[in-house]
């Protein structure tokens, strides 16, 4: 599955589309302490996580990560916003847990 | 070898707003010079790492990096307080991030750590209340 097919899915709120929507999501990863993640992530997942704020943003584009899906009715703060749109970052978001969110993706990519 | 490349960077401390904006130009770049995608992730994770305990701990810093025929090196250069015991710095998850930056999702005590594993070479040369300056290798 495309980061264009999850956000066409309806699964997600869609909080900002961005570039590079054509790449195949890899894998899910659920992680929301931003060091594990930074030496976890993996390359094209699918990041679920509560951490909504810029440094999730420099995480997920350092370790190559596709896009980011905040869960558990998180949001992403204002800077947060503005350098998405600016960088061409993909977040979605839901109300549902981290397991669920992480999990339905998950069944869309096997 | 005199054609290395040399970029230099002035991290502000901090300023969690821009953390992370020199990984990611140094990033680009090394993109850009057609380096391999495993090797700009390895100095792109080990960098921020870095660029984030400067902002964390030190009031910010420079960055110098060198790019060679065979390796990209990293030198991170503070004046903050120093690490009084960089054997219990360089264990995963010793820690002492403030309770403000945790709330941002650091502070799980893996910083040095990843910095270590993600290069080839790591060297620390610190001094209470001078500066610590961290030089990470990363083979091409």
């Amino acid at each position: 599955m495309t980061v264009q097919e999850l956000i066409d899915s309806d699964m997600f709120e869609v909080v900002n589309e961005g570039s590079d929507t054509d790449r195949d999501i890899s894998k899910v990863f659920c992680c929301d302490l931003l060091s594990i993640a930074m030496g976890k992530g993996i390359a094209d997942a699918a990041w679920v996580t509560v951490m909504g704020n810029i440094n999730t943003l420099a995480v997920m584009s350092l370790t190559d990560m596709a896009c980011i899906i905040l869960a558990e009715g998180a949001r992403m703060d204002d800077p947060g916003m503005a350098k998405a749109r600016q960088q061409g970052f993909t977040i979605l978001r839901t109300d549902e847990p981290i397991f669920d969110a992480g999990l339905k993706i998950h069944e869309r990519i096997q | 070898m005199n054609d290395s490349i040399e970029l230099t960077y002035e991290v502000s401390g901090d300023d969690f707003t821009r953390a992370g904006e020199a990984s990611s130009d140094c990033k680009q770049k090394l993109k850009r010079l057609g380096v391999p995608p495993d090797v700009i992730r390895k100095v792109a994770i080990a960098m921020y790492e870095g660029e984030i305990n400067m902002v964390i701990h030190a009031n910010g810093g420079k960055i110098k990096v060198t790019i060679s025929m065979d390796e990209i090196t990293m030198e991170l250069a503070d004046r903050g307080p120093g690490i009084p015991d960089i054997e219990k710095a360089l264990r995963p998850g010793y820690s002492t991030a403030p309770e403000d930056v945790r709330s941002l999702g650091f502070g799980a005590g893996m910083g040095l750590p990843n910095m270590k594993k993600y290069t080839d070479d790591i060297h620390i040369t610190t001094e209470l209340g001078v500066g610590t300056t961290v030089t990470m290798k990363v083979k091409l």
